[in-house]
């Protein structure tokens, strides 16, 4: 196997919670021609489709699932519609589109939706998870996000956070919600819908999988890290590991660094170990990897217990070889986390 | 690809990604589960290289389950062990570190 899994349609999520804006989101996405040929997954919430009627556009490939939440109740159902949509692509009843959307309802957990692609034996040889792209409404955003935990984990997931209606929420409001919405997910890039010269499409392009965009990527996830060690400071022997969001009841982002090289075994015995018993917990998975033996960093990232396949970067984005890890998780204890990797990684080293 | 459910990919599992230039695919294998084993040890559990096949997990009481890879070896490894495996436990972080130390000197 290689470490590059190319020519996979890229799947993109948008999530958000009720009447955040994601279907504007997504009509302006649509209209953009750097974004190519779309298919649109959408979800039916409550008896009338709306987002159907709105949608008309790419009616061609669009399958309106018929009924509940995307994630929970018919996540059978989403399978089966990819599958579908696949199979019509390949028989040329509709477009040989090139990116997949699925707008999810207000209440969905996106995470499900993840692990429905890649866990199934048909669609993760098809499709691969692109950015995921949460819609925060500036006006109530902030008290979705203390009262809802959909809203915190559909925040906590993103790749990208589009806050949406600043134009009509105050100034204070709005950098509370940034500020708060950084400390729940440092490493997601924050796009105001109504001011930042960002097009739509290109919330959905540019993943980290894409050869082009993905070092710069992660080097936004180091400055990240960086800029949050640096401004968080330190406290006694804490030298590496730094907390770095406390939102909510317990969701926290987290980074943890291992000066050693990283054996490439101990990794996957821990991470695999760690997310069987704490995948509900962990959120996001981010990092750059110092491999004992591989001169390049190596990425890696999941959500929950979905990993992507791990990928190398040519050169360390700034000439330092360490591995460096983010957590998104929710009751788990990063400094246990970090004793445990140093240990796993030393039994390795002593083997 | 899903840490639990990898079995229905089977080869994809991230964790089979060859990252390292070094070794075949089998040595690699040998020296994960070689580290697994050391792991499992502390639960009463081990895991025997098949030939041709699947690995095969045991408990002490002779139960046996097939692991075809690495993300299906923590779910099968705590039913035969009835109790949650967990790698933030502080005592086994204890016992590992002084297996490591050990197995240094």
């Amino acid at each position: 196997m290689t470490l590059v899994a190319s020519g996979l349609i890229p799947v993109n999520l948008i999530t958000g919670f009720l009447g955040s804006g994601k279907t504007t989101l997504l009509q302006c996405a649509l209209r953009s021609p750097e974004l190519g040929t779309t298919a649109v997954l959408i979800n039916e919430f409550g008896e009338v489709g709306l987002d159907h009627y709105l949608l008309q556009r790419v009616d061609e490939a669009t399958v309106l699932l018929e009924s509940g939440c995307v994630c929970c109740t018919i996540r059978g159902d989403l399978r089966d519609s990819i599958r579908d949509l696949y199979d019509r692509r390949e028989r040329s009843l509709v477009p040989p589109f090139e990116r997949l959307v699925i707008e999810t309802t207000g209440l969905a957990d996106p995470v499900p939706i993840v692990t429905t692609l890649t866990a199934d034996p048909v669609l993760c040889h098809h499709f691969r998870i692109g950015n995921i792209v949460t819609v925060v409404d500036a006006v109530n955003g902030l008290s979705n996000l203390a009262s809802f935990e959909e809203s915190r984990r559909q925040a906590a997931v993103a790749d990208r956070l589009v806050i949406s209606k600043c134009d009509i929420a105050d100034a204070p409001a709005i950098n509370r919600l940034r500020a708060s919405l950084r400390r729940l997910n440092p490493t997601a890039v924050q796009i105001d819908a109504a001011r930042d010269p960002v097009s739509a499409a290109r919330l959905l392009t540019g993943d980290i999988d894409d050869p082009v965009a993905k070092s710069e990527e992660v080097r936004r996830w180091l400055t990240e890290e960086q800029d949050l060690i640096a401004g968080h400071g330190h406290d006694g022997d804490d030298r590496h590991s730094h907390d770095i969001s406390r939102h909510g009841d317990d969701i926290v982002a987290f980074s943890v660094r291992l000066d050693e090289p990283l054996q490439w075994s101990a990794f996957a015995v821990w991470l695999t170990m760690l997310l069987n018993r704490h995948g509900r917990a962990i959120l996001r998975i981010k990092g750059l990897l110092h491999v004992a033996g591989v001169p390049t960093p190596v990425v890696i990232h999941g959500v929950q217990h979905t990993i992507h396949q791990p990928t190398h970067l040519a050169a360390w984005p700034d000439g330092a070889p360490q591995t460096r890890l983010i957590v998104i998780a929710k009751g788990v204890d990063r400094a246990r986390v970090e004793t445990s990797l140093a240990a796993f990684n030393r039994l390795a080293t002593a083997a | 690809m899903c840490g639990l459910c990898g079995a229905l990919a089977g080869a994809d599992h991230w964790a089979d990604a060859a990252v390292t230039a070094g070794g075949t695919r089998s040595q690699r294998r040998q020296l994960r589960n070689r580290l697994a084993n050391e792991v499992l040890a502390y639960y009463g559990l081990s895991l025997k290289e098949a030939v041709g096949g699947s690995p095969l997990l045991q408990n002490r009481t002779g139960q046996t389950a097939l692991v075809p890879h690495l993300g299906a070896l923590w779910p099968a490894a705590e039913r035969l062990a009835n109790r949650p495996l967990d790698p933030l436990d502080p005592d086994l972080i204890v016992a590992l570190t002084r297996h490591g130390a050990r197995a240094r000197v």
